[in-house]
């Protein structure tokens, strides 16, 4: 099996992501598995990025964690990444830029003076690097020379020409300076199985167009900006219209009125945002208008890391609404669940007419994976509920059914005339503030969210029947769990992981039986205060232990794994879980 | 047959106080969309919160009674997703102003094609009489004992200044001039903003000073001068009634959607396998 983590540092603006990018889709027309990860500064020039890809031959399950490769574009980039090197690693530097030594291999490149040699600028040594690197991985030149045109054309002939030279430099010195580390060969291979490498916010917009969202209105942020510009390019393709609007709160008023009006409609943002748009996902929990929402979680509360990751709006997107307004939050394991689980979001949204948030977070939103595209035409997509012409007879928009959802009349609609309103109201749609009326209502938007938690298909099981352990965790951290189990289970330990794609309401059916297949469950999630883990607690009276990280990074294998092995050793769950079981 | 008056009431009580402004703005309202005969089934009327806020529940047609400020950016998305209704927001002074003011420019700039009607009481009614953002500085209130430390803004410049495309003001206090602005603003090509008078009768009842103090915007005036009109708004001594400005040569929000999206020949499939080509 071949399986190599290739991480490149340096200053913003040098280069660093455009070199991982090239490589990763090199990686991925050679027809290899890529799992990349960044991580940039909130600066616009300067401040350290970074850009790892790991790829294989088989399926990659998380960003990995210590380098097999390290490239470092300026001597900041080793004081932060040279701890990272495997130990057999190989480390590309210029000694131009500091002299380095360690137990790995430390293979010296001339990487600007070969860019000012044959570029006659400075610009350039990205694509040098990504010379040496392919060199390095044994990728095809031929291969690498058609991407390098194709992504420079719009440049021009002189443009493309420059950086063909830059990057056949970096190939050949690497052949005519031998390197010793035993590197696999990640030459082209023909594969019958097209995939494709994107972002989850990449996945997660054109799983919506598929889903048939036709408007989107967004207002910019980090991580989620990336989903307004996909929108604002393609969405009129389709027919559909983006609104650039003023504030988060416009992006989501617009989103229900172009629901109401008969749209499927979405929004993007992050944590403050979301934070912004809850009275209305509470109207939109009143009058029981479709809309789906992104949260690209980043780190911490305020302005906070807004460039890292977190699982830290969790309790926000469940709870966050004043008076009892549940909605239904959903989050995709990775970037192929992307396509599918934001189709869910919408037929969700249109069956039970009813708010979703779609928690993804800055790792998932930006890094790519590879995987096959689902076929469009096939995929399902569920409308809203329309009442029938005896219905319209006597129309009324909030009528008493018994899974809680009543047909919805859309504007223009003969018969079908009602007010959506935020107050409570009558089956009609009339003002009502009756005892009998607000219970009968409450009920009803109840009534619909206990439907949903029995939808099939929004948790995924991983590992043995039967196990000591079951770990449970949700949204992006699915592929470090799993790794981290198999890595146990190859070790000796019993595990297995549940993952949940729905956090609300929660997939009881298959969480209990999970539960009842383990002896003892640990929740494992991106936050500090363990959010997941009190709403499973609240909820089963169970026990659990936490395993949390407020790192604003995602988890690695290895943590996992020292997780299990202290609890196999007998770690207890705090006094208060304990209390609640007896 | 030519749809009348009564076409438009809903069968839900009105909840206003005896006397208050809003009663003519509805009857107004009625008056207009009869005039303008539209099918009530092609009408969205779009609300923040406050008393005016609960005007759509009166009218027969769709209604939308949405949060506290956020009417505009609503009736857009509304707008957007269902082109050929007639899409008309109303909302009061607080919420347009105060809670809402960040939108009005945006929706100025897109040139949203939707009617706005503002009910200004000057005052908030429905939490019972504290200052608005037009409640003059000599008032004295439950929010305000020794008058309103800020001065009150004026709607119609606010209006000007973001170039809104038609802009005007009605009263309360005559109804069919009010309605005959409705049905003008409703025609309209582009976003039309009808400030009105609306006085509460309980906690600031400002007839006396209004009937006063109005005059009609005089027959001869230009409504393409834009200077003249923010003259008019400066008169201290008069409050004007009628069309201060008029612009029908700017392209709507719709239109502009519409040529973005007529750039490209319906043909999804096309469109998702080249989406899908591209991250190959």
């Amino acid at each position: 099996m071949k399986d190599i983590l290739v991480r490149i540092g340096g200053e913003g603006g040098e280069g660093v992501i455009s070199c991982g990018e090239m490589l990763t889709t090199a990686l991925a027309r050679s027809s290899y598995d890529v799992y990349t990860f960044r991580t940039y500064p909130a600066e616009i020039k300067g401040g350290p990025a970074m850009f790892q890809v790991r790829t294989s031959d088989e399926p990659v399950l998380s960003q990995g964690k210590l380098a097999d490769i390290l490239v470092t574009f300026n001597e900041e980039a080793y004081k932060l990444h040279g701890h990272t090197i495997h130990p057999e690693g190989l480390l590309v530097y210029d000694p131009a830029h500091y002299q380095a030594n360690g137990n790995f291999e430390c293979y010296a490149v001339p990487l600007e003076q070969i860019t000012l040699d044959v570029v006659k600028s400075k610009l350039g040594k990205n694509v040098v690097s990504l010379g040496v690197i392919s060199r390095l991985l044994g990728l095809s030149l031929e291969l690498l020379e058609k991407m390098v045109t194709d992504r420079f054309r719009k440049k021009g002939d002189l443009v493309v020409g420059k950086n063909i030279e830059a990057l056949k430099a970096g190939y050949s010195y690497v052949d005519q300076h031998p390197f010793k580390k035993p590197v696999p060969k990640f030459e082209a291979v023909e594969s019958p199985i097209k995939k494709v490498v994107m972002s989850g916010n990449e996945a997660l917009s054109i799983g919506a167009i598929a889903a048939g969202c036709r408007y989107f209105g967004g207002y910019p942020i980090t991580p989620a900006s990336d989903i307004l510009e996909f929108m604002d390019r393609e969405l009129p393709k389709f027919g559909g219209s983006v609104v650039q609007t003023e504030d988060e709160i416009s992006a989501i008023a617009s989103v229900v009125g172009a629901s109401y009006a008969g749209k499927k409609a979405m929004t993007a943002t992050s944590g403050p945002g979301l934070s912004l748009m809850v009275e209305i996902l509470g109207l939109a929990t009143m009058s029981e208008i479709p809309v789906v929402v992104i949260d690209a979680q980043r780190g911490g509360p305020s302005t906070g890391l807004p460039t890292k990751m977190e699982q830290g709006d969790l309790n926000l997107a469940v709870f966050g609404s004043h008076g009892d307004a549940p909605r239904v939050v959903l989050a995709p394991g990775d970037v192929e669940e992307c396509v599918p689980y934001i189709v869910h979001a919408f037929n969700i949204a249109e069956k039970y007419q009813t708010p979703v948030v779609f928690l993804t977070d800055q790792s998932l939103a930006h890094r790519t994976q590879t995987f096959v595209m689902q076929d469009f035409s096939k995929i399902p997509v569920i409308n809203r509920l329309q009442p029938t012409a005896e219905e319209l007879k006597d129309y009324m928009r909030f009528k008493a059914m018994p899974n809680g959802v009543s047909p919805m009349a859309i504007p223009g609609t003969e018969g079908g005339c009602y007010a959506a309103t935020g107050l409570e109201h009558s089956e009609k749609g009339s003002p009502n503030f009756t005892p009998q009326i607000h219970t009968q209502m409450s009920k009803k938007r109840f009534k619909k969210i206990e439907e949903i938690s029995k939808e099939k298909g929004f948790t995924t099981r991983f590992g043995p029947k039967k196990a000591k352990i079951g770990i449970i965790g949700w949204g992006s951290t699915q592929g470090a769990l799993r790794e981290g189990m198999e890595l146990a289970n190859k070790s000796g330990e019993s595990v297995a992981l549940l993952q949940c794609k729905m956090v609300y309401p929660l997939p009881e059916a298959e969480i209990l039986e999970f539960i009842a297949s383990v002896e003892k469950v640990v929740v494992a999630e991106l936050n500090f205060g363990g959010q997941f883990n009190q709403i499973l607690r609240a909820k089963f009276l169970i026990p659990t232990l936490s395993l949390t990280k407020c790192e604003g990074l995602p988890f690695y294998a290895e943590e996992i794994l020292a997780k299990i092995k202290s609890v196999s050793a007998g770690e207890k769950a705090d006094a208060g879980a304990v209390l609640a079981r007896s | 047959m030519a749809h009348q008056t009564t076409d438009y009431k809903s069968d839900v009580k009105i909840t206003w106080c005896p006397g208050c402004g809003d009663f003519a703005v509805l009857n107004a309202l009625y008056q207009a969309l009869a005039s303008l005969d539209l099918d009530p089934k092609n009408v969205v009327v779009v609300s923040g919160i406050g008393c005016s806020g609960r005007l759509p529940i009166f009218v027969n047609s769709y209604g939308f009674h949405g949060v506290h400020g956020r009417v505009l950016p609503t009736a857009m998305g509304i707008k957007i997703g269902n082109p050929k209704m007639t899409v008309i927001a109303v909302g009061g002074d607080g919420d347009g102003l105060a809670i809402g003011g960040g939108h009005f420019p945006h929706a100025a700039r897109r040139n949203i094609d939707i009617t706005y009607i503002m009910l200004d009481n000057n005052i908030y009614g429905l939490t019972k009489g504290q200052a608005s953002p037009t409640t003059l500085q000599t008032f004295q209130g439950k929010s305000s004992p020794y008058g309103v430390s800020e001065e009150n803004l004026n709607p119609i410049a606010l209006a000007l200044a973001y170039d809104v495309s038609f802009v005007a003001r009605g009263y309360s206090g005559q109804l069919k001039h009010l309605s005959d602005l409705i049905v003008e603003g409703v025609n309209h090509k582009g976003f039309s903003f009808i400030h009105t008078l609306s006085p509460c009768v309980v906690f600031n009842d400002t007839y006396k000073y209004y009937g006063k103090k109005v005059i009609p915007i005089a027959p001869y005036e230009n409504t393409s001068n834009k200077m003249r009109a923010l003259e008019m708004w400066q008169d201290k001594q008069h409050i004007f009634l009628g069309k201060f400005y008029k612009d029908e040569t700017r392209q709507t929000f719709n239109e502009r959607l519409r040529d973005i999206i007529s750039q490209f020949p319906r043909d999804d499939a096309k469109y998702f396998k080249e989406l899908v080509g591209r991250y190959s």
